[in-house]
């Protein structure tokens, strides 16, 4: 027995990389444009769906890609809009999956009526670290940041708030209850990614949430983002 | 928290260059943006790699600094902090030069002395 390198050169990640184009293509094929949705557990994600669908989009036809570690909780809530919605549970493996990877997407992309829909939303498995770290084959990525988290959040997970095109900064409705400095956050999210946009919203009471909703429509639009 | 997954994809990457071999070392270059705790990931793939032909595998890490550059005064620096502004211009433009490698480098595999021989 003798040992030999190999050399290997490759982002660990490039698999993954490789399967996000391939989603990425078929979602380009059907024209249907995606967002990425992550956040901490528990930050208003599918509050912030229901908000959104309550009111609808227009014409813009959507449809969502659920991700959990377990169970359809979130995808129940949302089966009342009459928008498609696709459960993808990330258990079976070492105590459930904490994120979605481009092969789980791809997986159950046989479910999610791609011909029927402009734009999918990707609400990720509750999670600041790992989601940031897997492409599913988005165009957008954006999150949901709550002000019950605490300012430093920024700080603390740079690589998701880097990741993400815009913050939206939920809950602030409590703000009268809490000792929170909106403006130290904001101030935190421009230190690790000044080119974030940041937008303010209730999706309890509906306050700001019709700045998601111009935010989803833009980025459904096609043309727009190609210019 | 993220090492988990990542050292799941080590893995993947390892394996498929491995060729069915036995690896016993896997190089690896990993940038400091990445806040890869080293001993977490290395706690992991030992666990991962269970069953494998990466099982017992050592993993050989080489760490990279974060540096990034001011897009308008070119000054260059050392990031402990995510603060991406300037401590010179306090420009918010910063470049990043190193820092972002998740990279596997090189794995180290046996052979069969003589393959003539069975």
């Amino acid at each position: 027995m003798h040992r030999t390198k190999v050399r290997v050169a490759e982002d660990a990640l490039d698999a993954n990389t490789t399967i996000a184009q391939a989603n990425r293509a078929d979602f380009d094929r059907e024209a249907v444009r995606v967002v990425n949705l992550m956040s901490a557990p528990g930050a208003g994600k599918t509050t912030l769906l229901e908000a959104i669908f309550r009111e609808g989009l227009g014409e813009l036809r959507a449809g969502v890609l659920e991700g959990d570690v377990q169970g359809s909780l979130d995808a129940d809530r949302l089966s009342h809009f009459h928008v498609p919605v696709t459960q993808i549970n990330t258990d079976g493996s070492f105590g459930g999956e904490c994120h979605l990877d481009a092969n789980m997407v791809r997986s159950a992309l046989g479910e999610v009526p791609l011909d029927e829909i402009d734009l999918l939303i990707i609400e990720n498995v509750g999670n600041l670290v790992c989601p940031a770290e897997f492409r599913v084959g988005e165009d957008a990525k954006a999150m949901v940041c709550s002000v019950t988290e605490g300012e430093d959040k920024p700080l603390k997970y740079p690589l998701m708030f880097r990741t993400c095109g815009l913050v939206v900064v939920n809950k602030i409705d409590l703000l009268p209850h809490l000792d929170y400095d909106i403006g130290k956050l904001r101030e935190n999210i421009r230190s690790v990614n000044p080119d974030a946009e940041i937008m303010e919203v209730s999706a309890r009471t509906g306050e700001g949430v019709e700045d998601f909703r111009d935010w989803l429509v833009r980025a459904a639009d096609r043309e727009a983002a190609l210019a | 928290m993220h090492e988990l997954s990542l050292s799941s994809a080590v893995l993947d990457t390892a394996v498929r260059h491995a060729d069915g071999k036995k690896v016993k070392l896997v190089e690896l270059t990993i940038g400091a943006l990445r806040q890869v705790v080293s001993s977490s990931l290395e706690f992991y793939f030992e666990i991962v790699s269970r069953g494998t032909v990466c099982e017992g595998a050592r993993l050989d890490l080489n760490l990279v600094e974060a540096r990034v550059r001011c897009g308008a005064c070119e000054t260059s620096w050392t990031l402990d902090d995510p603060i991406f502004r300037c401590p010179s211009c306090e420009d918010s433009e910063v470049e990043v030069l190193t820092g972002n490698e998740f990279f596997v480098e090189s794995i180290d595999v046996e052979e069969e002395a003589c393959t003539a021989q069975r």
